[in-house]
C-alpha cells in the first residue's frame, strides 16, 4: 500500500492505483480526454500530465502508478502551461463550430478551454480537411470527424466492451480519422454508449441531435425499466421549452455509473425505450359500453366502477381476479396485495408478465423484460401461467365475473384465450395502465396510470438489488401512479390507509416482507442495496 | 584503420554463404554454441560497451539483462531492420552485402538470452536487401545454421522475415512490435518495456541490425579489445552514413570517438566544389543540427549528448553554404508531420501545424511574430509524448531556429530565399 503526496495532501492507496485515481480520491481533479475508467489506458491525449518529483519529464497521471514516497504536483505553472498547450494542439484542427454543434454545453473542449485554456488564438493556417461531416455510421450514431480529438475511446469501447470492433483509426498524423471499417455498420446493441463516451461532438446521438440544447435539460436519477438488470439511468427532460423537440418532454436517457449493476453503460433498447412516456398515453379515465368509449373524471370513474365492484366483493369475491404486473413497483404491489388480498379477501391475485425468449447477453441485457419480478417474488407473487389460464378458462365458462388487469397486455400474452371477448363479456373488466394496448382497447373501465418517469418507488433487480426510481415529470394528462389509484379505491371502499408518501409505504412493506427487513430509502440511496 | 563490418563490403559476393564461409563465417557462433555459456556471452557484450546503434544508444548487454528468463513464456528476438531515419543507410549495406554476419550475430544473441524464435522486421522499401536477406536465411537453414539443432549443438533458432509497409514509426521499437502483431503501428505506453512485455505479450529483445552484426567480433576478439576501440562508455566502432554536399558520400566505419571534422574532411573528402561548410546533422534527421564551428565534437553518444545533440542512427548530413536553412527545416518538418503516427495530441497536431507555418513562410507570407510562435509551439512539441518521434522533431526543429535565427528573420522580411 504505497503512501504518496499529491499537492501536499497525503494518501495511501492500493498497489497499482494510478495517480489520476488517487487524486480523484483526494478531490483533486486532473483533466483528461482519452482516459476512461471503464476502458484500457491509451495515454494519447496528454491532457493529464502532472509533475512527479525525481522524474525528469512530466508524466501522464492516467498511466503512472503510485509509488511509496512519490510527490506529485498537479497545479504547477509547468503543468498549467502543458494543459494550455495540449488544448491549443487539440483545437488546431477543430472547426470551432460550437453554435451548430449538438455537443455544446457538454463538450469537454469547451469546458476545459474555459478552465485550462483561455489563451489568445494564434492560428493563421487552414485546418486539415477531414472526410466525414455528419455521416451516419449506424442507426444510432452520427460521425463528424473534423470535431474528433482522436482520443480512441470509441475504438476501445467497441474492441473491449462490446468486442464488435467496428471502429478504427485510419491514416496517420493530423490526417488521422476515426471511422467504421469498410462494409461495417455501427449497429451493436450498445452503440448509444459511443455518444456518451465521446468527449466532444464527433459522435452524437442521432435520436437526440438537435432536439434540445443540453442546458435546458432537467436531470433525474432513476432506473431503467426495460429489463430485470435495472441499469441506473438519468432521465433528461425538457420541461421549460415545450416548443423544442416536437413537444416531447423526455429528451433522452443516459446511463448512470453503478459498478454493481451496469458500470457506465446501458443497452440501446433501454436507452431509446423511453418514447412511450410521451406517446400513445391513456390520458383520462374512461368507461366503455357497447363499443362506445366515454371519458370521465376520476370521481365519476371510481364511483361508477366501485358501484359494481363493491357489490361483487360482498357477494362473489371468489369470482374476482386481479392480475398484477412485474412492471409495478414494490410499493404498488404491496398496496395491491393489501387492498385485494388483505382487505377484500380476494384469492385470485396473480402475477402476469411473460418473458420473451432469448435475448440475453454477458454484458447487461436480461431476457426478463420486467424490472421488478424479484420484488414481486419477495412479496409472494410468482407468475404461474397455468393459474392465469385457469382463471381465463373460468371466465370463458362464465365462472368469473370480474377481471382487473394492471398494465400487462393480456390480449397479446394469451392469444389462445380470446381475452378480448372476455373483457367485453364479463360483468366487470378494468385496465389500469399508462399506455394503449389491445387490452385497454377492450376493457370496460380504464384507469390511466403514471409511467415510471412520473412516480417514485422501488424495484428489485434480478440479483435482488433494491433500487429507487424517482419522479422526473408530472404525469401527462390525468394519470395517477398505481399506488394513488389503489389508495383512492381503498379510501372509497372505506379503508383508512395512513400513507403520505411512497417512503411510508416502503417502511411498512419492509416490516412485513422478510427480504426487505430493515431497509429504508436512505439505506437504498442512489446506488441501491442488495438484499 | 582496421575495418570490421565494412571489410565485407569490399569482398565480392560476401552476401553468399560460400564466400562468407571462406572468410571464416559462422566460426564464432559455432564455437560459442559448443564451448561458451550463455551468461558468458551476455557479460562479454555488456563489458564491450556495445551501444544500441539504431539510435537510442542504450548498452546492449544491459538491455539483454533486463529480460526475465523464467516466466514460462517464450522469449523473442526482434531485429529492427526498419531503417527509416533520413540520412541513414548503413543497415541497408549490411543486409545487402553481408547478411550472414547479421544472422551469426542473431545466433549469438539468441543463445545468450535463451531465445528460439527471431523475427527480422525489414523496411518495406528495401527490395534488394530483402532478397539478399531471404537468400541468406534460406542458405543458412539449408546448411543447418538455423532451425533445429544448429551446428549440431542442440540449440534451436527459427528466423522469420517480416516486411514493413512504409511507416517510419514502425522503426520505433514498440510501434514495430504492434505492426509485427498485425496491428496499426502505434507505439506502446511504457512501462512495461518490451524486455518484460514485448512481442505477443512475451519478453522480447529488440536490437538493431548493426548492433547485432558487431557481436561476432566481440565474441571472437574479446570485450576488452572492442571497448578500447571507442571511448570510455561507448565501445567499438560504428557505421556512419555520410550524405549531403561532400565529395565522397558513403558508409564509413570509424571508432566512436572520432571527430565530426575528421569524418567530413578526412574520410568524406570535404565539401563538394570546395564551398564552405554551413551545418551538419550528426545523427539522423531527429538530431539537433550543428553549425560549422561545432564540428570538433567527438562522435560518441555521450559527447554528442553533451553538445546538445545526439549520436542517433549515425546519419551524417552535410550542408554547404548554399543551403537554405529555411528550406532544409521545411523538408525536415514535412517529414515528421507525414510520419507522426497521430496518437499523441502534441505530436499529431504540432508537427502538422509547424509544417503549415513553414510552408507559408516559404511562400513568402511569413509574419514577424511567426518565429516566436514557432519557438513556443516547438517548446511543447516534445518531451510529453508516448514515443520519441516528437522529441526528435523538437530537437531538430528548435536547433534550426535557434542556430540560424537571423536567416529565418531575413527570409521572413524579404519573403524569399535569403541566400540568393
Amino acid at each position: 500500500m504505497p503512501t504518496l503526496k499529491i499537492d501536499e495532501k497525503e494518501i495511501t492507496v492500493e498497489k497499482g492505483t494510478t495517480i489520476i485515481r488517487a487524486a480523484e480520491k483526494l478531490g483533486i481533479s486532473i483533466p483528461y480526454y482519452c482516459w476512461h475508467p471503464g476502458l484500457s489506458i491509451a495515454g494519447n491525449c496528454r491532457m493529464c500530465l502532472v509533475e512527479v518529483e525525481k522524474m525528469p519529464k512530466p508524466q501522464i497521471s492516467c498511466h503512472i502508478q503510485c509509488q511509496d514516497g512519490m510527490v506529485v504536483h498537479t497545479q504547477t505553472e509547468t503543468v498549467k502551461k502543458l494543459r494550455q498547450h495540449v488544448l491549443e494542439f487539440l483545437l488546431v484542427n477543430h472547426p470551432l463550430d460550437c453554435p451548430v454543434c449538438d455537443q455544446a454545453g457538454e463538450c469537454w473542449l469547451q469546458d476545459y478551454y474555459m478552465k485550462h485554456g483561455l489563451y489568445e488564438s494564434r492560428l493563421d493556417e487552414n485546418k486539415v480537411k477531414k472526410s466525414a461531416k455528419a455521416v451516419p455510421i449506424g442507426p444510432t450514431i452520427m460521425l463528424d470527424s473534423e470535431r474528433c480529438i482522436l482520443c480512441s475511446r470509441c475504438v476501445r469501447f467497441s474492441d473491449e466492451i462490446t468486442k464488435t470492433g467496428e471502429f478504427g483509426i485510419f491514416n496517420r498524423g493530423d490526417h488521422s480519422e476515426i471511422g467504421i471499417y469498410p462494409d461495417r455498420e455501427l449497429n451493436n446493441k450498445y452503440s448509444g454508449n459511443e455518444a456518451d463516451i465521446c468527449p466532444v461532438g464527433a459522435l452524437t446521438d442521432r435520436d437526440f441531435r438537435f432536439k434540445c440544447r443540453v442546458w435546458y435539460l432537467k436531470k433525474t436519477d432513476s432506473v431503467c425499466p426495460g429489463c430485470a438488470r435495472g441499469c441506473n439511468i438519468t432521465i433528461e427532460a425538457n420541461l421549460e421549452r415545450p416548443q423544442h423537440g416536437s413537444g416531447e418532454r423526455v429528451m433522452r436517457l443516459k446511463p448512470r455509473f453503478n459498478d454493481d449493476v451496469n458500470d457506465w453503460w446501458m443497452c440501446d433498447a433501454g436507452r431509446y425505450g423511453y418514447k412511450f412516456i410521451d406517446h400513445d398515453r391513456i390520458m383520462e379515465p374512461a368507461y366503455r359500453k357497447d363499443g362506445q368509449l366515454k371519458t370521465l373524471d376520476w370521481n365519476e370513474a371510481v364511483a361508477g366502477f366501485l358501484t359494481i365492484f363493491r357489490a361483487m366483493t360482498a357477494q362473489s369475491k371468489e369470482k374476482i381476479a386481479v392480475l398484477l404486473s412485474p412492471q409495478m413497483t414494490n410499493e404498488e404491489l404491496y398496496l395491491a396485495k393489501r387492498l385485494f388480498v388483505a382487505e377484500l379477501g380476494i384469492k385470485k391475485v396473480l402475477l402476469v408478465g411473460t418473458n420473451p425468449d432469448g435475448d440475453q447477453d454477458e454484458l447487461l441485457i436480461r431476457s426478463d423484460k420486467h424490472p421488478n419480478r424479484k420484488g414481486a417474488e419477495y412479496l409472494g407473487l410468482i407468475e404461474e401461467k397455468s393459474s392465469v389460464i385457469k382463471v381465463l378458462n373460468e371466465a370463458e365458462k362464465g365462472d368469473l365475473k370480474a377481471l382487473l388487469v394492471f398494465g400487462q397486455d393480456l390480449v397479446s400474452l394469451y392469444p389462445d384465450q380470446k381475452v378480448d371477448h372476455l373483457l367485453q363479456q364479463l360483468s366487470l373488466s378494468a385496465f389500469i395502465g399508462s399506455n394503449h394496448n389491445f387490452t385497454s382497447e377492450q376493457a370496460q373501465w380504464i384507469f390511466p396510470a403514471a409511467t415510471y418517469a412520473e412516480k417514485d418507488g422501488t424495484c428489485t433487480n434480478f440479483e435482488g438489488r433494491v433500487q429507487r426510481i424517482q419522479k422526473a415529470l408530472p404525469p401527462l394528462g390525468e394519470p395517477k401512479p398505481e399506488s394513488e389509484i389503489l389508495m383512492l379505491l381503498a379510501e372509497r371502499l372505506g379503508f383508512h390507509w395512513p400513507y403520505q408518501s411512497q417512503e411510508e409505504i416502503f417502511n411498512e412493506l419492509s416490516r412485513s416482507a422478510p427480504q426487505f427487513k430493515g431497509l429504508t430509502y436512505q439505506k437504498i440511496g442512489k446506488e441501491g442495496i442488495k438484499v | 584503420m582496421e575495418k570490421l563490418i565494412s571489410r565485407f563490403f569490399e569482398i565480392q559476393k560476401a552476401n553468399t554463404l560460400s564466400v562468407y564461409l571462406e572468410e571464416d563465417g559462422y566460426e564464432v557462433a559455432k564455437r560459442a554454441l559448443r564451448e561458451m555459456k550463455p551468461e558468458d556471452i551476455e557479460s562479454e557484450v555488456k563489458r564491450s560497451n556495445l551501444r544500441g546503434l539504431g539510435g537510442a544508444g542504450f548498452n546492449c548487454g544491459m538491455k539483454w539483462s533486463f529480460v526475465p528468463r523464467n516466466t514460462g513464456k517464450p522469449i523473442y528476438l526482434v531485429v529492427n531492420a526498419d531503417e527509416g531515419e533520413p540520412g541513414t543507410f548503413k543497415d541497408k549495406y549490411i543486409l545487402e552485402k553481408v547478411p550472414h554476419l547479421l544472422l551469426e550475430g542473431m545466433i549469438l544473441a539468441a543463445f545468450a538470452v535463451g531465445i528460439h524464435k527471431a523475427y527480422i522486421y525489414i523496411r518495406g522499401e528495401y527490395e534488394l536487401p530483402f532478397l539478399r536477406l531471404q537468400e541468406a536465411v534460406e542458405a543458412a537453414y539449408a546448411k543447418g545454421f538455423l532451425g533445429k539443432n544448429i551446428f549440431g549443438s542442440g540449440f534451436d533458432l527459427e528466423v522469420v522475415i517480416h516486411r514493413g509497409a512504409g511507416a517510419y514509426i514502425c522503426g520505433e521499437e514498440t510501434g514495430l512490435l504492434e505492426s509485427l502483431e498485425g496491428k496499426k503501428g502505434f507505439p506502446r505506453l511504457k512501462p512495461p518495456f518490451p524486455a518484460i512485455v514485448g512481442l505477443f505479450g512475451c519478453p522480447t529483445v529488440i536490437n538493431n541490425v548493426e548492433t547485432l552484426s558487431y557481436i561476432p567480433f566481440i565474441i571472437k576478439r574479446g570485450s576488452e579489445w572492442f571497448a578500447k576501440l571507442g571511448t570510455e562508455r561507448n565501445g567499438g566502432m560504428r557505421l556512419f552514413s555520410v550524405s549531403g554536399q561532400v565529395k565522397k558520400p558513403g558508409v564509413y566505419e570509424l571508432p566512436l570517438g572520432i571527430s565530426l571534422r575528421e569524418i567530413i574532411y578526412t574520410h568524406a573528402g570535404g565539401i563538394r566544389g570546395d564551398l564552405k561548410l554551413k551545418a551538419v546533422v550528426p545523427g539522423g534527421l531527429s538530431a539537433a543540427i550543428l553549425k560549422a564551428d561545432e564540428i570538433d565534437v567527438k562522435m560518441d553518444f555521450d559527447s554528442l549528448k553533451a553538445a546538445g545533440t545526439m549520436g542517433g542512427s549515425g546519419g551524417v548530413v552535410v550542408m554547404d553554404e548554399a543551403m537554405s536553412m529555411v528550406e532544409a527545416l521545411r523538408v525536415t518538418m514535412q517529414f515528421f508531420a507525414h510520419e507522426s503516427c497521430g496518437q499523441c495530441s502534441p505530436c499529431r497536431e504540432g508537427t502538422g501545424w509547424i509544417d503549415r507555418i513553414l510552408n507559408r513562410i516559404i511562400n513568402g507570407k511569413g509574419r514577424p511574430q511567426d518565429l516566436d510562435n514557432l519557438l513556443d509551439i516547438g517548446a511543447y512539441l516534445g518531451g510529453t509524448t508516448i514515443c520519441a518521434l516528437a522529441d526528435g522533431a523538437q530537437m531538430a526543429f528548435l536547433s534550426y531556429l535557434r542556430k540560424f535565427r537571423s536567416e529565418f528573420e531575413e527570409f521572413i522580411r524579404k519573403g524569399s530565399y535569403a541566400h540568393a
